[in-house]
């Protein structure tokens, strides 16, 4: 029997073109981006036959690959703020602006060639393709650095906007690492933003090393377009006593797919990992996350909560490995759905790969409408029937976004669930 | 948390060098030429006279077989296969098939003996019914060799007897049922089921009747250098009730055989089958050598509106376990269970779960699953849970549980839960606390600690399947489930 050798798609096709084009002007080390893209090349883009892709055909979905930005970005506006921010306009690095003391910012392309970032730093044991197409075509982005010891106040916003006076698709495909010193504290957002009715695709990647005893907040808020395809990663390694939250929070994009890899590098860490979506419509958002126990005494909790109305299509795969020796991990993951629609789908795949055995590793997941019970409590309270729902649904979400602690945010983001659920009243 | 002792001490005494069922009967075998072509397909067919249609049947899953590539997706690590060195077809002498108990060769009398599986009718006293007497039909290597209490079935109208038999006296239950709950395109080891199969038991019970004894098939291999391919189907017809159980070993040897078995069962409406599995195939020594390869597909079908099946199954023999014994909810009503304990020892691989496929309306599943790896073993469960769009109301309760003794295993859970009808309720549980509080709260107020508490719990939901088992398995199998829950991982 021989092996099955798969036809390339356009999009495989013009990949290989362009890297072959492009590769000679790449900054940083060739090795990485060679051996990232040898695996590409190898493998394609990951269809539903590759286990962790099985609910997100990326194959299927991107059968054209969107050119590079080629315009100038000099022209567009953000609007004013004080707030520290790094903003990208279709891809390419905008302005940095307000940095705080004790934190730098280099331009990518400068940090590689001096070598003074390096791209997978946080990737740990994980390998994945769609990581390995932004490592090998990385050209746009930035390298920040928190000091040692400082607590940067407010939130370090890094804003993608995607598809701005731009008629046509674009790809885009920023990179950005980020180095939190020993004892630091730092609030990340990464906004994605973008236009309607232009299917443009971002491939962006985060990378993030929390250092010994740092505190860090990341929150990713997917407000893409209606036409968009999102493939967005966030690797981070944890050092010893280290805090991180993680919040995935989805409203936009027409495909979207939200990857996070952790890795424990230092006992003691902990990690919570929380999810908002809200799909409607044809809507497709796939959160992907795993994490993974390589020392002992780490503790992670995972809380995803997805909304899903129209006839979209949710997905959650949460994996948690316990490598031998990582004694003493405790790990506790929940995924919950409300279908709100009869064409709306969920899909969950909680897993567990334990090779140590004095650990608590947990996982729920569920999956319903909502209850008629609480609907009958309420409506008998004199609520009509829909904002009945939109109440039960309100705090159904809401619980997930308790972690993000700086309350302006928080408020930010339950007035986007608020906002999302009158629309779907308005629409029903 | 870790294991508590008892657990330790319960799990050693069936690690694999404990294998209690590892000798060969020395007895002439008729083997088939090595190696897999149409001609043995036709050897194997020819063998059991078989009609024509049966032998098409074959020889286009063989031709299908040999496009399919082999799948590697499990969890499981094995050397290539060279499907090319094996015996399909292996007969003792004495034994031209199924006969009478008068006409069975002493020698494999005393093998099912030795293995605890008595092949005798049990005489009945004056005005004594025995208790839970069992028919069983024994297949040896790739034949039947005996069914026990046919003409008492009979008088009931249930049919139990070897597959190739049923071809002859009732080809046209075969011809209806046989591959429709797994057609011979499902999957690389069914496929290649269909083309080589060899014996194994089939029963139909007619409209209303509940089977008046358990029923029970010991499977066995002897031979060096062979595989093992029975075919099981079973049709619980109209309001019909069978419980049957497999019980299966194998003698040690250093190389690796393989064991590819599909398993049909078949309830129409309000119709009911429980499925019991002791597997306990020889699973190689201390250092992974040796032991048999279980890839086998066991599929329900729940046809008719409120039918039930259930598999319950203890698993702690083979090399290799590769199975995922499921339930198609097709009827309006029904229901699916699924009862797993899967113990791996040594360097065994387990790769096992379930599949709930709700496509009616109002259709329940229960899956509880309980996986205990020690040594260097590796137990996965995977399990998939769907509802199709117009499976109103389905309902899923999963429970899995698994717990590591030792550092140099894994335990895996890898649930795929997919809904799409919005009144479809699921849920998916890895804690223990969950499982009956009510119940545990109940018992430990009477006195008990928590532990028997819950081994009484776990003990009382399949109890009346392990009742059924012959005695050597039932202690077995009851001392199994009487393993603490105690430091599951989830």
């Amino acid at each position: 029997m021989s092996a099955v050798t798969r036809m390339r798609t356009p999009a495989e096709a013009a990949l290989i073109e362009r890297f072959a084009a492009e590769k000679a002007t790449l900054p940083g080390a060739a090795e990485a981006r060679a051996a990232a893209f040898a695996r590409f090349e190898t493998a394609g883009l990951p269809s539903k036959r590759v286990e962790s892709y099985h609910y997100t055909d990326v194959r299927a979905l991107m059968r054209t690959v969107a050119p590079d930005f080629a315009g100038k970005a000099d022209g567009m506006r953000q609007p004013e703020t004080d707030e520290p921010r790094i903003s990208f306009f279709n891809g390419v690095l905008h302005s940095v602006s307000n940095l705080p003391p004790g934190v730098s910012c280099e331009a990518l392309a400068s940090a590689l060639a001096s070598g003074t970032a390096r791209l997978g730093v946080a990737m740990g044991q994980a390998s994945d393709a769609v990581v390995d197409l932004n490592t090998a075509f990385a050209r746009e982005g930035v390298a920040i650095r928190v000091a040692a010891g400082i607590t940067v106040p407010g939130i370090l916003h890094i804003s993608l906007t995607d598809a701005m006076a731009a008629a046509m698709p674009i790809s885009s495909r920023p990179r950005v690492i980020v180095e939190v010193g020993a004892g630091a504290s730092l609030c990340l957002m990464e906004s994605i933003t973008g236009s309607d009715g232009i299917a443009y695709q971002v491939n962006s990647v985060v990378e993030l090393l929390v250092g010994d005893g740092a505190k860090v907040e990341h929150i990713r808020v997917n407000l893409a377009g209606d036409k968009a395809l999102v493939l967005s990663t966030l690797a981070a390694t944890l050092g010893a006593e280290s805090e991180l939250m993680s919040l995935n929070f989805t409203s936009g994009g027409e495909v979207s797919r939200h990857q996070s890899f952790i890795t424990y590098a230092g006992e003691n860490a902990k990690l919570r990992l929380n999810g908002v979506t809200m799909l409607n419509a044809r809507q497709h958002c796939d959160n992907t996350l795993v994490v993974d126990h390589a020392v002992p005494h780490g503790e992670s909790r995972e809380l995803f909560r997805a909304a899903i109305d129209g006839e979209a299509q949710g997905v959650f795969q949460g994996k948690i490995i316990v490598r031998p020796h990582a004694q003493k991990t405790d790990g506790q993951m929940a995924s919950n759905a409300l279908l709100l629609s009869d064409d709306a789908a969920m899909s969950n795949k909680p897993e567990l790969e334990i090779f140590a055995d004095d650990v608590v590793c947990a996982h729920g997941a569920t999956c319903g409408a909502l209850d008629e019970n609480q609907l009958f409590y309420l409506m008998a309270r004199g609520l009509p029937r829909a904002e009945a729902e939109a109440l039960l649904v309100e705090a159904f979400l809401d619980e997930a976004l308790d972690a993000v602690s700086h309350e302006g945010l928080r408020e930010a983001l339950a007035a986007k669930v608020s906002v999302w659920l009158s629309s779907r009243k308005t629409a029903a | 948390m870790a294991a508590v002792q008892e657990t330790v001490q319960t799990v050693k005494t069936i690690d694999v060098d404990q294998y209690k069922y590892g000798f060969v009967t020395d007895i002439e075998s008729e083997l088939a030429p090595k190696g897999l072509n149409e001609d043995i397909v036709r050897y194997i067919s020819a063998k059991k006279n078989e009609p024509a249609w049966l032998l098409d049947w074959r020889l286009e899953a063989f031709r299908r077989w040999q496009t399919m590539v082999e799948p590697t997706w499990s969890r499981c690590h094995y050397p290539q296969i060279d499907f090319q060195d094996l015996h399909y077809y292996s007969a003792p002498k004495s034994t031209a098939g199924p006969k009478s108990l008068d006409e069975v060769d002493p020698e494999l009398l005393k093998t099912y003996a030795k293995l605890g599986i008595p092949l005798r009718e049990q005489e009945v006293l004056a005005g004594v019914e025995p208790q839970n007497r069992v028919a069983v039909d024994a297949v040896f290597d790739s034949v039947s060799v005996v069914t026990t209490f046919k003409a008492e079935l009979a008088k009931a109208g249930v049919i139990f007897c070897a597959i190739s038999e049923a071809v002859h006296t009732h080809p046209e239950l075969v011809k209806q049922y046989l591959g429709t709950v797994v057609p011979t395109t499902d999957n690389f080891y069914a496929t290649l089921n269909s083309a080589v199969f060899s014996d194994g038991s089939f029963v139909y019970i007619p409209p209303g009747v509940k089977c008046p004894m358990e029923l029970s098939t010991y499977f066995r291999i002897n031979e060096s250098k062979t595989g093992q391919f029975e075919r099981t189907l079973i049709i619980a017809d109209k309001g019909a009730y069978v419980s049957y159980l497999e019980g299966c070993t194998a003698p040690k040897r250093d190389e690796n055989q393989l064991h590819a078995a599909v398993v049909e069962l078949i309830t129409l409406d309000d119709a009911e089958i429980k499925y019991s599995t002791v597997q306990n195939w020889y699973p190689g020594d201390a250092e992974g050598k040796g032991g048999i390869y279980n890839f086998v597909t066991k599929r329900g079908d729940c046809r008719g509106k409120n039918s039930k099946i259930s598999w319950t199954q203890v698993e702690t023999g083979s090399a290799i376990t590769w199975k995922y014994p499921s339930c198609i909810l097709r009827g309006d009503g029904s229901s699916g269970e699924f009862y797993s304990i899967a113990i791996s020892n040594g360097m065994q691989q387990v790769d096992s779960g379930t599949k709930m496929i709700h496509l009616g309306k109002n259709t329940t599943s229960k899956i509880i699953a309980k996986g205990i790896a020690a040594g260097k073993s590796d137990n996965t469960y995977r399990g998939q849970v769907s509802a199709h769009r117009k499976a109103s109301g389905a309902r899923n309760f999963t429970n899995c549980d698994s717990l590591l003794i030792g550092q140099e295993c894994g335990a895996h859970t890898i649930p795929y839960i997919e809904s799409k009808n919005a009144s479809a309720i699921f849920e998916h549980e890895a804690t223990t606390s969950k499982i009956a509080e009510d119940q545990l709260f109940y018992c430990m107020q009477r006195g008990l600690d928590a532990e028997s508490a819950v081994a009484l719990i776990v003990n009382g939901f399949v109890k009346d399947v392990l009742q059924q088992l012959p005695m050597e398995f039932a202690v077995e199998a009851q001392k199994l489930i009487a393993i603490s829950l105690e430091g599951s991982v989830g």
